[in-house]
C-alpha cells in the first residue's frame, strides 16, 4: 500500500485545484452540500465547461473522449470538485449507458452518442424501472415488437428521473418470452421526441420535480437502436446497476460538503451566547458524523486502488452505496437540527418573508436523502447483494 | 391503573380520526394546505360546532374543561390521517396562558373555543435554543400602558394567528433569568409589529416576530409567569405527543397492509424476513411511544417536577420513535414511499416537525438530564 500522493499525483491535484479556484457561483454551494442535484441548465453549463478542458468524463477510458486517468487521479479531482463546492456531474448519461455504449455499442452509436454525453448535448434518464418491476426488475413487462426495420414499444415505466427535460432514455424492454425471466429482454436506445412517449410528473416528499411517469404506446424505434445482441439486455442491464452503485463511490467523497455546512451552520448559531459547535454534545456527534466520512471515503480510496491494480473489489460498492445512503441521510438531518426552531420555516408564505440561511435546500436536502436507501437499488437489496455474492449465503 | 381510554374518550379517537379521513383525504391534503387558512376554514368551523375546540378551554372560562386523557384521544385522532390547523396553539396553549388574564380575558378565550378567532404564544428568541427562560423581548411601562421590543424567531402555528401572547421581560438579571418574566397579548395588526409567515414541510403554518415598540396589554402575575409557560406548553405537548402516536400507528398499519399486499419476486414482500423483521420494530417503536403516553398520564398525578420531567422524557423517546417509524415506512413502499401521493410520506414529514416542536429531542434529553 502507498500512503503518498508521487509528484505527478501532486502537480495533477494543484491543476485540478486551480481549475476549480473560479467558476463554481457561491449560489450553488448550500444545494450542492445539501446533495441537492443543481437545475438541468447548471449542470449543463457545469458538464460543458468541463469538457471543454478534456475532463467531461473522468472515468471514461482516452480512446471514447476520457482523460485517461488514473483511478487516483480520479479521486483527487473528485476531492479537489468536493472541496471547491462543485457539484457531482449528472450521472445518468456519463456513469450509467455511456459505459454500456462504449462496451457493448455499435461504432455508429458510439461515435455518435459517446461525444454528445460528454459535451452535454444529449440529456440521458433511465427506462428501466416500471410500476410492479422495482427491486424485482426482470419482471419488467414493457415490450418492444419488430416490425420490419423498427421496433414498436409499448408499456409504463416508473422513477424516469429528469425524464421531463431529456432528450434521450435507455429502455429495457422484452423483445421475446423466455422460461427465464431474465432472458428475452434487450437494451433500446430512444429519442425522447419520438410519438407516442408520454411523461406525467411525480410529486416527491422533497417538493422538487425530479421523477416522472413514462408511458410507451407504439413507439417506433429504428433497430439501430438496439445495444449489442437482442435479448441480451439483462447482461447489459446489470453491468449498469453495478455502474450505479460505483457512482455513489464519487458522490461519497462529495460528503465533506455536507461537514462544512453542518460545521458553518453550528457556528452561526448560538444558544444563551454559546456557538452550538462549541457546545460539548453537539461537537461529539459531529466528530462521530466525520469519522463515519472518513472511514467510508477511504473505503471508496481502496476500491479504487483495487480498480487501479485491476483487482475486483467484490461486494466494496454495495458496501459503498449502503454506508453513502446512511451517511447523507445522517449529515442532512444532523443540519437541519443545528438550524434549530427555524428548520419549521421551509417555505414564505408572504412575499418578503425571509427563510433562515441554508432553507429550504437544507430540509430539501435531509427529505431527499430518504430516496438514496431506496434507488439505485434499496438498501435491503444491497444486502442481499453482499450477503448472496460476497458471503455465499443463499436465500 | 387504568392503560386504556374510556369508551367516551374512545369514541372522540374515532370520530377524530374518520374527520381526518373525511376532510383532508390524501390527495387533497397538499391542495387544501396550500390554501392556507382558508382550505381549512371549513374543517375549523365542523371541529367548533362539534365542540372539540372547547374541549381544552378550561371550564371556569366556558370551556369543557378536558383533562389530560381527553386531550391525548383527540391527539391520537389528529394524528391518524393528519389533521392540519393550529388547534394546538389556539385552543390548547393559548387558553392554558389567557386562563391567568382572569374574567377580563373570557371573551377571548371564548372566541378561541368558537373557532371565530386565532391565537399563538410566541415563546421562542433568537440565541434562545428552545429554553422558555430565554428572554430578551423587553417591556417597557410608560404612564399605564406598556410597550415590547424584541424578536421571536418562531411562533409554533403562528402563521394565522389574530392575536399572539407574548412573553417579555419585566425584571430578573440578564435575559436568562427564571425570575422577570410576564405575559402580554397582542393583536397581530398592532403598529410596530411585523409578522412574517412561514410553511413547514407538514403544511402548518408558523410565524417569526419583529416587536419595536409594540403596545401591549399585560396580563397574568407580573414577573413570574415562567412556571405558568411552562405548564401550558406541557399541556400543549400532551395532544401534539398523542397526535404523533395516532400518525405512527396509522403509518404502520398501512405499512404492514402494503407488505401483504405488494408482490416482488412472484410472492408479498411481507414474506421477506428482513422485512418482516422491520416491520416488529416499527410495532416495538409504536408500542414504546404509546407506554410514554402513559407514563405521563402516570406522572400527571404526581406532581408538577414528575410531570416535566416525564413531558421531557416523552418528548425523547416518542421523537425518536416517531421518526423511526416514519423513515421505516417510506423506505419499505419504497418510491411509492417516497412519492407525494400516498400519505406515508406526509407521516414522515409531520413526524419530524413533531420532534422538533417546542424543543427537540436534544433539548428535553438536556432537560431531563438536568
Amino acid at each position: 500500500m502507498h500512503f503518498t500522493l508521487d509528484p505527478a499525483d501532486i502537480a495533477f491535484r494543484d491543476e485540478v485545484r486551480d481549475f476549480f479556484a473560479t467558476g463554481i457561483p457561491t449560489e450553488w454551494r448550500t444545494r450542492v452540500r445539501a446533495g441537492l442535484r443543481l437545475n438541468p441548465e447548471e449542470l449543463t453549463a457545469y458538464q460543458k465547461r468541463l469538457a471543454a478542458k478534456g475532463w467531461g468524463a473522468p472515468t471514461w477510458p482516452a480512446e471514447y473522449g476520457g482523460p485517461g486517468w488514473s483511478p487516483i487521479q480520479q479521486y483527487i479531482f473528485w476531492s479537489e470538485a468536493a472541496a471547491a463546492d462543485a457539484p457531482a456531474q449528472f450521472h445518468q448519461g456519463l456513469e450509467l449507458i455511456g459505459p454500456i455504449i462504449f462496451t457493448y455499442g455499435s461504432p455508429e452509436q458510439k461515435a455518435h452518442y459517446l461525444p454528445r454525453i460528454i459535451n452535454a448535448d444529449d440529456w440521458w434518464c433511465q427506462g428501466y424501472s416500471e410500476p410492479n418491476a422495482g427491486s424485482d426488475l426482470a419482471s419488467l413487462r414493457t415490450r418492444a415488437v419488430r416490425d420490419g426495420d423498427h421496433y414498436v414499444l409499448n408499456g409504463q415505466k416508473a422513477w424516469t428521473s429528469y425524464g421531463h427535460v431529456a432528450s434521450h432514455c435507455f429502455v429495457l424492454a422484452r423483445t421475446s418470452d423466455e422460461a427465464k425471466r431474465q432472458q428475452g429482454i434487450s437494451l433500446l436506445l430512444v429519442d425522447m421526441k419520438t410519438p407516442g412517449i408520454t411523461i406525467r410528473p411525480v410529486a416527491t416528499m422533497d417538493e422538487k420535480h425530479h421523477t416522472n411517469e413514462m408511458f410507451l404506446d407504439d413507439v417506433r424505434v429504428p433497430v439501430t437502436a438496439l445495444v449489442g445482441e437482442e435479448g441480451r439486455g439483462w447482461e447489459y442491464g446489470k453491468v449498469l446497476l453495478d455502474r450505479e452503485r460505483m457512482v455513489t463511490a464519487s458522490v461519497a467523497v462529495f460528503l465533506t460538503q455536507t461537514i462544512r455546512a453542518i460545521r458553518e451552520a453550528a457556528t452561526r448559531r448560538t444558544i444563551g451566547g454559546v456557538a452550538l459547535i462549541d457546545k460539548p454534545g453537539f461537537r461529539a456527534k459531529l466528530a462521530q458524523y466525520e469519522i463515519e466520512v472518513i472511514a467510508l471515503q477511504t473505503m471508496v480510496l481502496r476500491v479504487m486502488a483495487d480498480a487501479s491494480a485491476g483487482v475486483d473489489s467484490g461486494p466494496l460498492g454495495s458496501m459503498i452505496k449502503l454506508r453513502w445512503s446512511q451517511l447523507s441521510q445522517a449529515g442532512t438531518a444532523l443540519w437541519v437540527g443545528a438550524l434549530g426552531p427555524e428548520a419549521a420555516h421551509f417555505a414564505p408564505v408572504d412575499q418578503g418573508a425571509g427563510l433562515p440561511e441554508d432553507m429550504p435546500y437544507a430540509m430539501q436536502g435531509a427529505l431527499y436523502a430518504r430516496v438514496t436507501s431506496i434507488y439505485g437499488g434499496s438498501s435491503e437489496i444491497q444486502h442481499n447483494i453482499i450477503a448472496q455474492r460476497a458471503l455465499g449465503l443463499k436465500g | 391503573m387504568q392503560f386504556s381510554y374510556s369508551d367516551e374518550q374512545a369514541m372522540l379517537l374515532e370520530s377524530v380520526a374518520r374527520f381526518g379521513a373525511q376532510h383532508f383525504p390524501p390527495g387533497e391534503r397538499h391542495r387544501l394546505i396550500r390554501e392556507g387558512r382558508s382550505g381549512e376554514e371549513a374543517a375549523w368551523a365542523a371541529m367548533a360546532e362539534l365542540g372539540w375546540l372547547l374541549l381544552p378551554i378550561p371550564e371556569d372560562a366556558g370551556g369543557l374543561g378536558g383533562g389530560i386523557a381527553d386531550l391525548m384521544a383527540l391527539g391520537e385522532g389528529f394524528g391518524r390521517n393528519l389533521v392540519p390547523g393550529p388547534y394546538v396553539a389556539s385552543c390548547v396553549l393559548a387558553p392554558a396562558l389567557l386562563a391567568h388574564g382572569g374574567e377580563a380575558l373570557h371573551p377571548l378565550i371564548a372566541e378561541l373555543g368558537a373557532g371565530t378567532t386565532i391565537a399563538a404564544a410566541a415563546l421562542l428568541e433568537p440565541d434562545a435554543g428552545y429554553d422558555l427562560h430565554h428572554i430578551a423581548t423587553t417591556a417597557t411601562l410608560a404612564g399605564d400602558s406598556w410597550t415590547l421590543t424584541g424578536t421571536k424567531c418562531h411562533v409554533e402555528d403562528g402563521g394565522d394567528a389574530d392575536w399572539f401572547i407574548i412573553p417579555a421581560r419585566t425584571g430578573g438579571t440578564g435575559v436568562r433569568d427564571p425570575e422577570g418574566i410576564s405575559l402580554f397579548l397582542v393583536a397581530a395588526d398592532t403598529p410596530g409589529l411585523a409578522v412574517e409567515r412561514f410553511r413547514a414541510i407538514d403544511g402548518h403554518r408558523h410565524a417569526r416576530l419583529t416587536l419595536e415598540k409594540v403596545a401591549a396589554r399585560a396580563f397574568g402575575p407580573q414577573g413570574s409567569a415562567l412556571a405558568l409557560i411552562e405548564a401550558a406548553v406541557a399541556r400543549a405537548l400532551c395532544v401534539q405527543l398523542a397526535e404523533a402516536v395516532g400518525s405512527m400507528e396509522a403509518v404502520s398499519d398501512i405499512t404492514l397492509e402494503y407488505l401483504r399486499t405488494r408482490e416482488q419476486f412472484g410472492r408479498p414482500i411481507g414474506s421477506f424476513q428482513v422485512l418482516q423483521h422491520r416491520m416488529v420494530d416499527m410495532r416495538i417503536a409504536c408500542e414504546e411511544a404509546r407506554a410514554m403516553l402513559c407514563h405521563i398520564a402516570i406522572a400527571s398525578t404526581e406532581g408538577e417536577t414528575a410531570f416535566q420531567r416525564a413531558i421531557a422524557a416523552a418528548k425523547v423517546r416518542i421523537g425518536e420513535c416517531g421518526v423511526y417509524v416514519g423513515q421505516q415506512a417510506v423506505q419499505l413502499h419504497g418510491g411509492v414511499g417516497f412519492s407525494d401521493e400516498l400519505i406515508v410520506s406526509h407521516h414522515l414529514k409531520r413526524q419530524m416537525m413533531l420532534a422538533i416542536a417546542h424543543g427537540s429531542i436534544d433539548h428535553h434529553r438536556a432537560r431531563f438530564a438536568a
